[in-house]
């Protein structure tokens, strides 16, 4: 017989219509920025100019918290939370009509697979403005106090990993608890933000209420440290997030810090093997390891360490990298030229520290920015793979004896964002859900999100919690 | 395509025992006593059936498009066992699906033919005449199909008679009160001793997974039935529902490239009952190469037990040829 070839599947790009350039989303209209001069955004598989992208300066900042804090006072915080959770409703409902579009947008952007934009990133989205549009006149329920009050205006900066994902736990139970917001999407991955503001035109929203400012650092320095904003939340690394919470000290504005992360996931000997090795690769392929609760550490327990390693690799022979909009590609690209010198840098690290080095064999596309999934054994604690965050499609081996081991090493990092526990002992999940130091710890699974479930870190992966109940607090004041 | 019919000879029974492979020796050890045997299939590992589910989820999100599929609906064609299984059966409809498995669609004489027509013991004879020299194979259940509820020794006589009328492939049904009950050794004996009447006939071992449920049961009777001889493990007589679903084929694909693993024999794997469409064949199909692998990719190795599938696929296959789907009255219905 021949060999099953699976032929491409290429999802239509002809859904999406991006525009060459784009302005700033302010006050409800597509504004030119005044400052600042225009960049670009490629698309990471082929390296192609996407769209041309407007950079926010102080002024456009300025001009942005004003029309939020206008929106703030006149508009949205005074509605009814019963007629704001119809907006929100409206959104959800058109994010759900436009995912197909969203979802090659954010692929074609990110460099995500269309698998992942459409299954997981897109549902999620639109699951979570369902969820806090629920929340808008039910706040007094919330366990923030009798009268919770909205804090006003909230500047908020995400990341590129999970684009439109993260504006969602930022924008949903901001807006749910009566906030205006400024949101400035990465410099990299932009579009998506502009679609949905777009989305906010179509929703009829008041202008104002939501504001899509674009640029890199500089642009976001500016708005956290803008006079006019009581509420910043941030998403990124934690060298940013550092700098966010001293930029902040000695104001009255709230802080919530979400930041990188080391997770553990720890594999003990009666653990459901197949299920398990379908855990590790999604702990750490999925989104080509751009997860900041990556499972990016693999404690395994010694006395199945080589079953594992064995049905690891032949696993990961089987996943496909390549082209983000073919629907059977696992793995896509590396999001930026600079993520992935740092991931080729630190896997450099990983050699030259004594690790070995294994990916299966994989033909990479020759543009646009690729890494293959790789594994990394006889990896020690003392090792900077195995402490460093990588943000890349790396994962390390480490192994241990007993529960106590695991749970030490698994706490042994200045991170502690999320864990993964692997046994078919329900005691033991327990137990070492109680010890380990982690905001999110999975059992028998990973990777697996919800907007019911609360989400943060300890530690320097930051404070605050988004999603669920817990979510709405870091937009109320009591 | 040429294809080997006969089994005869073609893999030993029982794993070999060799000094160097110190699994496939621990392999032999385990079958030594009930108690062994017992401790064996316990000591599998567990099966997380969220897990196993969303993995199946995933592998039925694959995309088979244009040259992927056109392979794919003619190997499915041709691993299908045509299959009639009811009280009403008779030589007549017996000869009209023989016709059917020799050219499955009359106006494309293309269209490959599947691998075996699956009767009742007492239609083998009908069957293996009206299908001599097509290389076309004859399938009978036995064991007093569906439920299994006989003696031993009327169970070893209906497989004799079975392959006394000419079949070539044996499909048993295992005792699952005794399996459900932890009687392993009754289990273990008993396909054994249908394995020695069957001679060198191809034996299918159906598991009937809808009652055995778990898929931790699934994956125990999946090695109970390698180690007792099968040649083939088959999830469902068609009669219980569920019948074959997706993450129960996709654990005893672990459990077959386990297997193979541990003693480098392969092991075939049947699901039968509910596949109706190309769609959920094609599932199958992904779900057989990411999992056991392409050597599965084989009628000797993965078959679908079915009747209403063969249609489906005959219909995509001329619209993937032609562009336009015919309607079902040009395709017979036998």
């Amino acid at each position: 017989m021949g060999r099953f070839e699976y032929a491409p599947a290429p999802e239509s790009r002809a859904i999406v219509d991006i525009k060459s350039s784009y302005g700033l989303f302010i006050n409800g209209a597509f504004t030119e920025a005044t400052d600042g001069k225009p960049f670009k955004t490629v698309s990471p598989a082929s390296e192609e100019v996407l769209a041309e992208v407007s950079e926010a300066g102080p002024a456009d900042v300025d001009k942005a918290v004003r029309a939020a804090r206008r929106a703030y006072e006149k508009v949205w915080g005074p509605m009814a939370g019963r007629d704001r959770a119809k907006y929100l409703y409206r959104i959800a409902r058109l994010i759900q009509e436009r995912s197909r579009e969203l979802a090659v947008l954010e692929s074609l952007d990110n460099g995500k697979p269309i698998r992942e934009s459409r299954d997981v990133d897109l549902p999620l989205v639109a699951a979570h403005f369902f969820y806090y549009a629920g929340w808008a006149d039910k706040l007094e329920y919330a366990g923030a106090g009798v009268d919770p009050r909205p804090l006003g205006v909230a500047a908020q900066v995400i990341p590129w990993n999970f684009p439109l994902m993260m504006l969602a736990w930022k924008i949903a139970p901001a807006l749910a608890a009566g906030n205006t917001v400024i949101l400035k999407p990465a410099e990299t991955t932009p579009l998506t933000a502009l679609a949905f503001a777009e989305i906010c035109q179509q929703a009829d929203l008041p202008p104002g209420v939501v504001n899509i400012i674009t640029g890199a650092g500089r642009t976001g320095q500016a708005l956290v440290e803008h006079e006019g904003v009581d509420k910043v939340a941030f998403t990124g690394s934690t060298a940013v997030g550092r700098a966010i919470a001293k930029s902040v000290a000695g104001t009255d504005k709230k802080v919530t810090l979400e930041l990188g992360g080391k997770a553990a996931n720890i594999v003990f000997e009666d653990a459901p093997i197949d299920q398990t090795i379908e855990g590790i690769v999604n702990g750490i392929f999925f989104n080509q390891g751009h997860v900041c609760c990556a499972g990016s550490r693999l404690l395994v327990q010694e006395s199945v360490y080589d079953e594992v390693l064995a049905r690891l690799k032949r696993r990961m022979g089987t996943l496909r990298v390549g082209d983000p909009l073919d629907k059977n590609t696992d793995i896509g690209a590396i999001n930026s030229a600079d993520q992935l010198a740092r991931i080729r840098e630190l896997s450099q690290v990983g050699e030259d520290e004594g690790s070995e080095r294994w990916s299966p064999e994989c033909e990479l596309p020759t543009q646009g920015f690729w890494f293959p999934p790789t594994v990394f054994t006889g990896v020690s604690q003392a090792h900077r793979i195995a402490r460093e965050e990588i943000f890349g499609p790396v994962l390390s081996v480490l192994t241990f004896r007993t529960p106590a081991e695991a749970v030490e090493k698994a706490n042994n990092t200045p991170f502690g964002l999320s864990a993964g526990v692997w046994t078919e002992k329900g005691s033991r999940i327990l137990w070492m859900a109680n010890q380990l130091r982690a905001g999110v710890v999975w059992a028998n699974t990973f990777n697996r999100f919800d907007p019911t479930s609360p989400f943060g870190g300890y530690k320097e992966s930051g404070y605050g919690r988004e999603g669920g109940r817990h979510g709405l607090e870091a937009y109320l004041a009591h | 395509m040429q294809r080997e019919r006969s089994w005869a000879g073609n893999r030993s029974r029982l794993p070999r025992v060799t000094t160097t492979d110190t699994g496939v020796d621990s392999l032999a050890d385990v079958t030594s006593s009930e108690d062994r045997l017992r401790r064996f299939l316990l000591g599998l590992p567990g099966v997380d059936q969220v897990g196993a589910e969303a993995r199946a989820a995933a592998l039925s999100t694959r995309s088979i498009k244009t040259t992927a599929k056109a392979y794919a609906l003619d190997l499915a064609i041709q691993m299908i066992d045509l299959t009639t299984l009811e009280g009403s059966d008779t030589p007549g409809k017996v000869r009209a699906l023989c016709a059917k498995a020799k050219r499955p669609d009359p106006a494309d004489p293309t269209a490959p033919q599947v691998a075996a027509v699956c009767v009742y013991p007492d239609l083998v004879a009908t069957a293996k005449f009206e299908l001599r020299g097509t290389g076309i194979n004859v399938a009978s259940v036995a064991t007093a199909f569906p439920s299994g509820r006989s003696s031993l020794a009327i169970k070893q006589q209906d497989t004799r008679d079975a392959v006394a009328a000419g079949a070539d492939e044996v499909d048993m049904v295992i005792d699952r009160g005794a399996f459900l009950s932890g009687r392993y050794g009754l289990v273990f004996d008993e396909i054994a001793a249908i394995r020695e009447a069957a001679g060198d006939t191809h034996l299918k071992v159906i598991l009937e997974t809808g009652e055995l449920v778990t898929y931790d049961n699934v994956r125990r009777a999946s090695w109970l039935a390698m180690l007792a001889g099968a040649d083939f493990i088959k999830t469902s007589t068609g009669k219980v529902s569920p019948a074959a679903t997706l993450p129960v084929t996709l654990v005893m694909l672990e459990a077959v490239r386990d297997y193979h693993e541990a003693t480098g024999l392969h092991i075939g794997v049947k699901p039968a009952g509910g596949i109706r469409t190309a769609k959920d064949a094609i599932k199958y199909l992904v779900t057989v190469n990411e999992t056991a692998g392409p050597d599965w990719l084989d009628p000797e190795l993965f078959r679908f037990g079915a009747s209403s599938l063969l249609n489906d696929l005959l219909m995509q296959r001329t619209k993937l040829a032609t562009g336009n789907y015919p309607g079902p009255d040009y395709f017979t219905l036998d």
